[in-house]
């Protein structure tokens, strides 16, 4: 290696002997034998799409909400809860480790009902966390810290990027079970059922709670139902990600049926929460990370335990985005607001659906679109192959990612035409 | 049976242990010399002045959104923050060879720093690469380092109880004996938890041991300009390390200087040698953060960012930490004169030759004791206190009580 790279030395100073030039480049520099890390693939299509000057492009790649006319979409009640907050002219005081307790009361009882069973006998322990990403690592940390009877964590197939270096880092070990069908771009349950009921004992599954990223396919209840029954047979710990409540149906209860179903048939979930979407806070980092216990004594040894994992890796969690979070959720009025605000942004999106397939068929295309209504949430996994997403990008500037995810979030009732047009002219 | 049944409950964080049970306790006489937060002559937080008609300016401004700030982070708070640490003209930053990552508060900047290291410093697996951390030093580095992977956390000398100042000859011998290419974690001023600093020249011997050595230099720097009042003056040391050619890392943390604690604004400067290995440094850090927290809060970034880009704002930020600083200063000042005045065995020069936010008093275990439970003065079991927490009110009363610990209390 060191060699090679005393050879780039030599060609551009010219003559000098090999092991000199290796000893000036050691002396260099710290880092010459870091490599150039990969570019991120989701954020490598936003910057493509930035430079492409044809005015019709699309970003179809990001998830974050767009309004119809294509822009950042601040929530009226997000306004309004910031207004009030700042006329308090509250401190800056350092949170505690497990951040606002307020804020990880409200986002508990938003995933569990406020008449949950949990929540009264006190028997799990929210902590507030940086977003679904941090949640995500709290909780991986402390299952590869813990759970000691296994280091295997079994994912959908496909899910989130993220997820695979996230516990990796922590130390599992990532296995799969089978969840998309591209045959028929929907659901494989019978798929899972199989695999599930191969996964060995005390393994940590994680599950999505609605609005699987990246393919918008999520079970149905009685799917869901099935799922939980074997996923007790077989003894695993769940570990729901649930990004989307509210988004995926406009329905915050019915988006968390699964996660309350799961707890009612007696499961302890670990579960990560995201404000990003829902309340639009993408940029503050707001989430919530609960471990459902046996018993409230248990759930105060876990919480410290949380708190010693937190504090090395930013002592205590950011308060702007937790304060207007938990301002909407325990403000009667806001809390309304933030319903209707909710239902609106899963609507439209839920329309946008709608409008291509119908301008699709309009196109005349004769491909079986139903996948694109059936699925849920932000993203719809197209079905487009590696080739036709290049076509779409090259021919286009249509942008999305090559597994031919789209974020309908980004889809507007003005290119949705195009959009339309554009996929046909790839898959006719 | 539960999954989690073996789960011990562990011991609190004794710093914050310490404010609860100073909240719990009702005597009307209770002073807390705990926690390093900034308190007024009343006793209470600040907001600085300008944090609040620039988070005005924010909250008005309707063309602003929450969307997603770059993994990285807000690049103009990025690069303002990091010539605040190296200065305006900093041959380095023109060189292109200074980059940043935006971080959660110092303790965030601390932990991408030394993830970073762990994976890429001297070969790809760092994990028996000695971290040495000054002995005392802030609770938390450890904890920091450990979690990063790093599996020899050793002590440098660095505080001489006996003469109540810095054992620079403990403190070079140390790093004469470290191995070569060890990391040695800074305090850039007002070390915490002993408000002891290295002087210019002490800090250019160290310099000259660790080049020698091959050392690296990893600064924490969470008490810019609130040390002795003067930006520039506390960044001098590692102004001076990159002049001497270091590659190195810089944690800054805004939570003190801009009173922004529970915003978690923080920076991670990175000084490298040129753009080429900067890049590739940044591109590994991108990584780290994204399984991390994926991208930091915008709030906390974006009012520092306005503040350092705005002349009128700068200067107003100046000013409040100035005012920081010196009520500091004079309860430094008034504390050992009572302490003088009332006879109290012992030099207490220190108290005045410490810097920052904290002093390392001086008092055992027991009298920390006395102290808390007799007098409910809170302060940690080290004898270390928060100049903060002193106000012209309760001086006398934390005076006269050290004073009786002192002579009662062996």
């Amino acid at each position: 290696m060191a060699l090679l790279k005393s050879t780039k030395i030599l060609n551009g100073v010219g003559a000098q002997a090999p092991v000199l030039a290796v000893l000036q480049l050691r002396a260099s520099s710290w880092w010459t034998e870091v490599q150039m890390g990969p570019p991120d693939p989701i954020l490598g299509v936003t910057e493509a799409f930035k430079r492409d000057t044809n005015p019709k492009k699309m970003n179809l790649g990001v998830g974050a909400y767009r309004d119809d006319q294509g822009k950042p979409f601040v929530l009226s009640c997000v306004r309004k809860a910031e207004a009030q907050i700042a006329a308090k002219k509250l401190d800056k005081e350092y949170l505690p480790i497990g951040g606002m307790a307020e804020f990880s009361k409200a986002c508990a009882q938003l995933a569990l009902g406020p008449d949950n069973e949990v929540l009264k006998s006190g028997r799990s322990i929210t902590v507030q966390t940086i977003s679904g990403t941090g949640s995500l690592r709290v909780g991986a940390n402390f299952v590869s810290r813990f759970h000691n009877v296994s280091r295997d964590v079994y994912l959908p197939k496909p899910s989130w990027g993220n997820h695979t270096p996230i516990f990796r880092d922590a130390g599992m070990q990532l296995m799969a079970y089978s969840y998309y069908d591209p045959k028929t771009c929907g659901f494989d349950f019978k798929g899972a059922l199989d695999d599930i009921s191969k996964i060995p004992e005390k393994s940590v599954i994680v599950l999505h709670a609605c609005a699987h990223n990246p393919t918008g396919v999520d079970p149905k209840p009685e799917q869901w139902k099935e799922m939980a029954a074997l996923i007790k047979k077989r003894n695993l710990l769940v570990f729901f990600d649930m990004a989307y409540q509210g988004f995926a149906s406009g329905d915050i209860d019915r988006d968390a049926w699964a996660v309350r179903y799961f707890i009612e048939q007696g499961h302890n979930v670990l579960l990560s929460q995201s404000f990003a979407k829902n309340m639009g806070l993408y940029g503050e980092r707001v989430g919530g990370f609960t471990v459902v216990c046996k018993d409230a004594e248990e759930a105060k040894r876990v919480e410290s335990q949380l708190k010693i994992l937190i504090r090395p890796i930013y002592s205590n969690p950011p308060m702007n985005g937790a304060r207007i979070a938990s301002t909407i959720l325990s403000t009667p009025e806001l809390y309304k607001e933030w319903l209707v605000e909710v239902k609106g942004m899963a609507d439209r999106i839920i329309k946008m659906r709608e409008m291509l397939v119908s301008n699709l068929k309009k196109e005349g295309s004769t491909q079986n679109w139903q996948h694109v209504t059936d699925q849920i949430g932000m993203f719809c996994f197209t079905g487009l192959k590696p080739e036709q997403v290049e076509r779409l990008i090259k021919e286009f500037s249509i942008y999305m990612t090559k597994d031919g995810r789209i974020s309908v979030a980004g889809v507007t009732s003005a290119n949705v035409g195009y959009l339309a047009h554009a996929i046909h002219a790839v898959t006719k | 049976m539960s999954i989690f049944g073996e789960v011990p409950q562990a011991a609190p964080v004794a710093v914050f242990k310490l404010t609860a049970d100073f909240r719990e306790d009702q005597n009307p006489r209770k002073v807390n010399l705990g926690v390093g937060a900034y308190r007024t002559d009343e006793g209470q937080p600040w907001v600085l002045p300008v944090v609040r008609k620039v988070e005005k300016m924010i909250a008005d401004d309707h063309s602003l959104n929450h969307e997603y700030l770059p993994i990285l982070g807000l690049p103009e708070f990025r690069s303002s923050s990091s010539k605040i640490a190296l200065g305006e003209d900093s041959p380095a930053i023109k060189d292109n060879r200074v980059g940043a990552v935006q971080c959660l508060g110092g303790t965030g900047a601390l932990k991408i720093g030394a993830e970073f290291l762990r994976r890429w410093y001297n070969g790809t697996d760092n994990t028996k690469t000695p971290i040495y951390v000054s002995a005392p030093t802030w609770e938390n580095h450890n904890a920091v380092f450990s979690n990063a992977g790093f599996e020899d956390i050793r002590p440098y000398k660095y505080w001489d109880a006996g003469k109540r100042g810095l054992d620079l000859e403990g403190f070079l011998g140390d790093l004469e004996s470290a191995p070569d290419h060890s990391i040695f974690v800074l305090h850039a001023c007002a070390h915490n938890p002993t408000g002891t600093d290295p002087t210019q020249d002490q800090w250019k011997q160290i310099a000259d041991v660790m080049k020698r050595k091959s050392l690296f230099a990893f600064f924490d720097s969470a008490y810019q300009g609130f040390a002795s009042g003067n930006l520039d003056k506390d960044a001098w040391a590692v102004r001076y390390f990159v002049s001497q050619g270091f590659e190195l890392f810089c944690a800054q943390s805004f939570s003190k200087n801009f009173g922004l604690y529970n915003e978690r604004v923080g920076n991670l400067t990175v000084v490298a040698k040129d753009q080429d290995n900067l890049n590739r440094v940044l591109s590994q850090m991108e990584k780290i953060v994204r399984i991390t927290w994926s991208n930091p809060p915008s709030q906390g970034a974006r009012l520092v960012a306005i503040t350092l880009n705005t002349p009128e704002l700068f200067a107003e930020w100046k000013d409040n930490v100035k005012t920081m600083a010196d009520r500091v200063l004079l309860m430094r000042a008034q504390l050992k004169e009572k302490l003088k005045a009332l006879g109290t065995p012992g030099t207490w020069e220190h108290i005045t030759e410490q810097i920052g936010m904290f002093s390392f008093t001086g008092l055992n275990s027991k009298q920390v004791e006395y102290l808390v439970k007799e007098k409910h003065i809170y302060l940690m079991a080290s004898g270390r206190i928060n100049m903060c927490g002193l106000t012209t009110k309760n001086i006398d009363y934390v005076a006269e009580s050290i004073h009786e610990a002192v002579t009662t209390v062996q």
